[in-house]
C-alpha cells in the first residue's frame, strides 16, 4: 500500500494529530488527468447552472409570444432523452471495449454512439427550425431566449462531442489503444455521460416543468 | 467583404490615441527588427514561444502583465490629469474618449495586470514549492497563456482600430446593450475578455490538478507552504467563478448579435440577473486576486522573520473559509438597487463575516514577526506597508458593507478609493512583494536593493497622497467616473491626487531603473546558492535558475519548512554517498499554444467586426490545430541520467563550498 502510516516518522507529526498519513509523492498520469478533466467538467456544469439560473428567472417572460405548454412537443423529446441514455450506454461499451483492446467491439460502440447523437441533433434541429419558421425564434420573448441558450448550449456540446468522437475513432484506427489515446478516451467517455446528466436536468426543468405551466 | 471595418474605423481626428498607437507600434517595430537582425528569432521561438515549461511560462506571465501595468498606468494618469483641470471647465478630453479611458483602466488593471501577474507567480513557484518537475499539464499551461496575451493584444487594438467600450469596466446593460452602445467597443470588451478568460480557466484548472495531485513524497496538505494552499483556493475559485463571467458575456454578446432578449428592456429581459451574475463573478475574483497575494505575504513575512510562520494551522483555515465565503456576498454591490431590507441585511453580515478570516491572518503575520529577527528587505517592505494599507482598505470595505453606509457611498470616489485600497495595497503590493523574492530564483541573480526601497517608499506615499483625497471627495459628495465638475469642494483633493498621482510615477521608474541596474550589475548580484534569502521552502533547494528538470529527485519531505529542515540535517546530508541518478522524462516544447492564440486573435477580430468568412477560417485554423496536437507521437524527451548527474554535481558544488565555508568561520 501506498497511503501507510508511517510509525518511523510519527516524531515528525508537527500538528499532534495522532498520526501520519504518508503522502506517497506524484499522481500516475492517468489519475491526474482524469483529475483534470473533472475539474474542468464541473466548471463546465457551473457554465450551464447559469443558463439554467437565467432559464429559471426569464421562463414566465413571454412577453406575449408562446409559452412553453405550447410549444414542446413530448414525443420528440422522449425520443431525444431515449437517444442519448443509449448512447450514454454504447459510450460505455466502447469504453470497456478499449480497456480490453477489442477493436471491433470499440468501432461498433462509437459508431452506435454517434449515430444516437446525431439522430438528438437533428431532432434537436428540427424543433429550433419549426420554432424560427412559426416566427418563435429566440429574439420574441425572453423566455424563447432562455430557452433556445439552454438548449443549444447542451446541443453545442453535442455537436462538440461527436466531432470528438470521429477524432477518437481516427486515431484508434491510426495509432491503435496507445495510452495516450486511451487517457483521451476516458476523458471523451465522461465528457459524453457528463453531457447526458446535463441533458437530465434540460428535460426535467425546461420541457417538464415547462409544459406543466 | 470587410463587415463593419472601414477607413473610418482608425480615428485619424483624434490625435492621443493614434500617437500613443504609432509609439507602441514602432517600438514593437523596433523591436522586432533588433531580434530578427541580431538573430534571437530561433532562440526566442525555441526558448520562450514555444516552451512548455512553467518557469518560462511564468516569467512570460509577468513580463505580460509588467507591459499592461504601463498601459493601465498612462490611462491613469490621463484620467487623474482630466479631473484635476476639469474644474468649471471640459478638461482636456473629450467626453467618449474619457469613457473609453475609464473603461479600458479598469478592465486592463484587473484581467490583463493583476490576473496574469498572479497566475504567473504561481505557475513559475507552485511547481517548486510542491518538488515537483513540472504542472500538471504543460502544453494546456502554454495554451493558457497565449490566449491570455490574445486578449491583451485584441484590447490594445481598439486603441487605433474602432474604439473600446465606454460601460465601465463590467459593461453593464442596458447601457451596453445594442441599442445604447451601438459601436465595437463593448465588442472589443467581451471578445477580448471571451478569449482570455478561457485562458484563465485552463490555468485554474491545471493548477488545482498541480497541487491536489503532484506533490512530492511526504508533502502532506499540512505541509505545503502557505502559497500553495492559497493557490489552491485562488484556483478553486477560478474554476468556479469563471464559468460564470463566459456564461454572463456569452448572454450578452448573444443580445447584440442575434436580438436576444437577455438583458433588454424589451421582451422581458432582466437587466438585474446581469447584476447578480456578474457580481457572482466579480466577487470571487477580488480574492482571486488577494489570496495568491495572501500566500506571497506569508512566504515572505517567514522568510525575513527567520521563523516558521504563525498559526499555520488557523491561515490554512481561514483561507479555505474567504475562499467559501466569498460566494456568499455578491449583493453587496449592488444594495442599492432594490433588493430589499431583509436581503441586504442577510448579505451584509455576510460580507462582514469576511472580514474576520482576513483578521486572522494579519495577526499571524505580526505574531510571526513578533519575537523574530526581522530582516527589513524589499519584499519585506513591500509586505510591512501591505498590513497596514489593507488595514484601511478593509475597515472601509466593512464600512461599505453596511447597507445603509453604503446608500451614501455607492458609486462614489470613496467606493474607488475603498477598491483601490485593496487592489493596489493587497493585490499589487503582493506581486511586487514576489516579483523581488522570486526574482533571483528565475534568473539567477538579486534585484538592486537600493532602487527597490525607493520604488517601495514612492509608490506607498504616492499611494496614499493619490487615495486618502478620494476618500475625502466621497465623503463630500463626489461621485466616480466625472468628466467634469463645478463642486469647488472638490477641486483641492483632486489637485492632490493628481500630485500622488506623480509621486506613484516616480515609483514606477525607480522599479524600471532597478532592473536595468540589476541587470548591469549582474555579477556582483549573482546568487550561486540558490538560496539568497536563507529560505524556508522547497524552491531554494535547487538552483537559480533552476534546471528544466527542477528537481534531480523528487525532495523527501519530513515536515512543515521542508528546506529548511534539510539544512538543519545538511550535515548528515552532505556526508552521505553520491546519490544514484536516473533519466528524466520531460515534455517536448510545442507551439501549439501559440498557434491557438494566433487563430484565436483571428477569429476575436472577425468577429468583433463581423467578417464572417474570417471567422470560419478562424475556426477551422483552430479545430486544424486540435487535431495536430492530438496526432503528436511524441511529447516528451528524455534526459539521460549522466546529464542530469553532471548538471546536480554543479549545484552541490556551490552548496558544499557554502557548507564548509560556514564551517570555517
Ligand atoms: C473585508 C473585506 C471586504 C469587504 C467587507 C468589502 C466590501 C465591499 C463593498 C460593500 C463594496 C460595494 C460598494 C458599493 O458598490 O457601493 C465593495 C466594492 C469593491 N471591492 Fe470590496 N470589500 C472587501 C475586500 C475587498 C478586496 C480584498 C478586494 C480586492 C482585492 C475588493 C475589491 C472591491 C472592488 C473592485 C469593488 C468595486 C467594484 C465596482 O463597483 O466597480 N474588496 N467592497
Ligand atoms: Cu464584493
Amino acid at each position: 500500500m501506498s497511503m501507510t502510516v508511517a510509525a518511523d516518522r510519527a516524531t515528525s507529526d508537527p500538528h499532534h494529530i495522532g498520526l501520519v498519513i504518508e503522502h506517497p509523492g506524484p499522481a500516475p498520469k492517468r489519475t491526474v488527468t482524469a483529475y483534470g478533466f473533472w475539474v474542468f467538467l464541473l466548471s463546465d456544469i457551473v457554465m450551464f447552472s447559469c443558463f439554467f439560473a437565467a432559464h429559471a428567472v426569464l421562463a414566465d417572460q413571454t412577453a406575449g409570444g408562446p409559452k412553453g405548454s405550447e410549444i414542446f412537443e413530448q414525443r420528440n423529446v422522449a425520443i431525444e432523452t431515449v437517444c442519448l441514455l443509449l448512447s450514454s450506454f454504447t459510450c460505455g461499451m466502447a469504453s470497456i471495449a478499449a480497456d480490453v483492446r477489442n477493436r471491433f467491439w470499440f468501432y461498433l460502440g462509437m459508431t452506435v454512439t454517434c449515430v444516437l447523437g446525431l439522430i438528438f441533433l437533428a431532432i434537436e434541429f428540427r424543433e429550433f427550425a419549426g420554432l424560427v419558421a412559426r416566427g418563435y425564434g429566440p429574439s420574441r420573448s425572453a423566455f424563447l431566449t432562455s430557452f433556445f441558450s439552454l438548449v443549444g448550449c447542451h446541443g453545442l456540446h453535442v455537436s462538440a462531442g461527436v466531432l470528438w468522437l470521429l477524432t477518437m475513432m481516427a486515431q484508434v484506427f491510426a495509432k491503435g489503444f496507445r495510452a495516450d489515446v486511451l487517457r483521451r478516451m476516458m476523458c471523451f467517455a465522461l465528457f459524453w455521460h457528463a453531457l447526458d446528466i446535463v441533458w437530465v436536468g434540460v428535460f426535467s426543468v425546461v420541457y417538464l416543468l415547462g409544459s406543466g405551466a | 467583404m470587410l463587415g463593419k471595418l472601414d477607413w473610418s474605423a482608425i480615428p485619424f481626428d483624434q490625435p492621443i490615441p493614434l500617437i500613443a498607437g504609432a509609439v507602441v507600434l514602432v517600438a514593437i517595430l523596433a523591436v522586432l527588427i533588433w531580434v530578427v537582425v541580431k538573430g534571437h528569432l530561433p532562440y526566442l521561438w525555441q526558448e520562450w514561444i514555444t516552451s512548455v515549461d512553467h518557469k518560462r511560462i511564468g516569467v512570460m506571465y509577468i513580463l505580460l502583465a509588467s507591459v499592461m501595468l504601463l498601459r493601465g498606468g498612462s490611462d491613469a494618469i490621463m484620467m487623474r490629469i482630466q479631473q484635476a483641470v476639469a474644474f468649471q471647465s471640459q478638461g482636456y478630453l473629450p467626453p467618449e474618449h474619457y469613457n473609453q479611458i475609464f473603461s479600458a483602466h479598469g478592465t486592463i488593471m484587473i484581467f490583463f495586470v493583476a490576473m496574469p501577474f498572479v497566475i504567473g507567480l504561481m505557475n513559475l513557484i507552485v511547481p517548486l514549492q510542491l518538488g515537483v518537475r513540472d504542472v500538471a499539464f504543460p502544453t494546456l499551461n502554454s495554451v493558457g497563456f497565449w490566449l491570455t496575451a490574445t486578449g491583451a493584444l485584441l484590447v490594445n487594438l481598439s486603441l487605433v482600430i474602432g474604439e473600446f467600450a465606454r460601460t465601465g469596466w463590467l459593461a453593464f446593460p442596458p447601457l451596453s446593450e445594442l441599442s445604447y452602445s451601438p459601436g465595437v467597443g463593448v465588442d472589443y470588451y467581451a471578445w477580448s475578455l471571451q478569449i482570455s478568460g478561457v485562458g484563465t480557466l485552463v490555468a485554474g484548472i491545471n493548477l488545482v490538478t498541480t497541487v491536489l495531485k503532484l506533490r512530492t513524497r511526504g508533502m502532506n496538505y499540512l505541509r505545503m507552504p502557505m502559497f500553495c494552499w492559497t493557490t489552491l483556493a485562488s484556483n478553486l475559485l477560478i474554476v468556479a467563478a469563471f464559468p460564470i463571467l463566459t456564461a454572463t458575456l456569452a448572454m450578452l454578446l448573444l443580445d447584440r448579435y442575434l436580438g436576444f432578449h437577455f438583458f433588454t428592456n424589451e421582451a422581458g429581459g432582466n437587466v438585474m440577473m446581469f447584476m447578480n451574475l456578474i457580481w457572482a463573478w466579480g466577487h470571487p475574483e477580488v480574492y482571486i486576486l488577494v489570496l495568491p497575494a495572501f500566500g506571497i505575504f506569508s512566504e515572505v513575512v517567514s522568510t525575513f522573520s527567520g521563523k516558521a510562520l504563525f498559526g499555520y494551522r488557523s491561515m490554512v483555515l481561514a483561507t479555505m473559509a474567504i475562499c467559501v465565503i466569498s460566494f456568499m456576498v455578491w449583493l453587496h454591490h449592488f444594495f442599492t438597487m432594490g433588493a430589499g431590507p431583509d436581503v441586504n441585511a442577510i448579505f451584509g453580515i455576510a460580507s462582514m463575516i469576511i472580514a474576520v478570516p482576513t483578521g486572522v491572518k494579519i495577526y499571524n503575520w505580526l505574531f510571526t514577526m513578533y519575537g523574530g529577527r526581522v530582516r527589513f528587505t524589499t519584499p519585506m517592505l513591500w509586505a510591512v506597508g501591505f498590513m497596514v494599507t489593507f488595514i484601511i482598505g478593509g475597515l472601509t470595505g466593512v464600512l461599505l458593507a453596511v447597507p445603509p453606509a453604503d446608500f451614501m457611498l455607492h458609486n462614489s470616489m470613496f467606493l474607488v478609493a475603498h477598491f483601490h485600497n485593496v487592489i493596489i495595497g493587497g493585490v499589487l503590493f503582493g506581486a511586487f512583494a514576489g516579483f523581488e523574492y522570486w526574482f533571483p530564483k528565475a534568473f539567477g541573480f538579486r534585484l538592486d536593493e537600493r532602487w527597490g526601497k525607493a520604488a517601495f517608499w514612492f509608490t506607498f506615499l504616492g499611494f496614499y497622497v493619490t487615495f486618502v483625497p478620494l476618500y475625502v471627495a466621497g465623503m463630500l459628495g463626489m461621485t466616480r467616473r466625472m468628466q467634469h465638475y463645478d463642486v469647488a469642494a472638490w477641486r483641492p483633493w483632486m489637485l492632490i491626487a493628481a500630485a500622488g498621482m506623480a509621486v506613484l510615477t516616480i515609483g514606477v521608474i525607480c522599479q524600471i531603473v532597478q532592473l536595468v541596474v540589476s541587470i548591469r550589475n549582474r555579477e556582483a548580484l549573482r546568487d550561486r546558492t540558490g538560496d539568497p534569502w536563507d529560505g524556508r521552502s522547497l524552491e531554494w533547494a535547487t538552483s537559480s535558475p533552476p534546471p528544466v528538470f527542477n528537481f534531480a529527485f523528487h525532495p523527501d519531505v519530513r515536515g512543515e519548512d521542508a528546506y529548511w529542515d534539510m539544512k538543519a540535517h545538511a550535515q548528515q546530508s552532505l556526508d552521505s554517498s553520491p546519490p544514484e541518478y536516473h533519466d528524466i522524462e520531460m515534455p517536448r516544447n510545442s507551439p501549439t499554444g501559440f498557434v491557438c492564440a494566433f487563430f484565436a486573435t483571428i477569429m476575436g477580430f472577425a468577429l468583433i467586426w463581423h467578417i464572417w468568412w474570417m471567422v470560419i477560417l478562424g475556426g477551422i485554423g483552430a479545430f486544424a490545430t486540435f487535431v495536430v496536437f492530438a496526432w503528436r507521437d511524441h511529447d516528451e524527451y528524455i534526459i539521460p541520467a549522466d546529464e542530469v548527474a553532471a548538471i546536480e554535481r554543479v549545484n552541490l558544488e556551490e552548496r558544499h563550498s557554502l557548507v564548509s565555508m560556514a564551517g570555517t568561520v
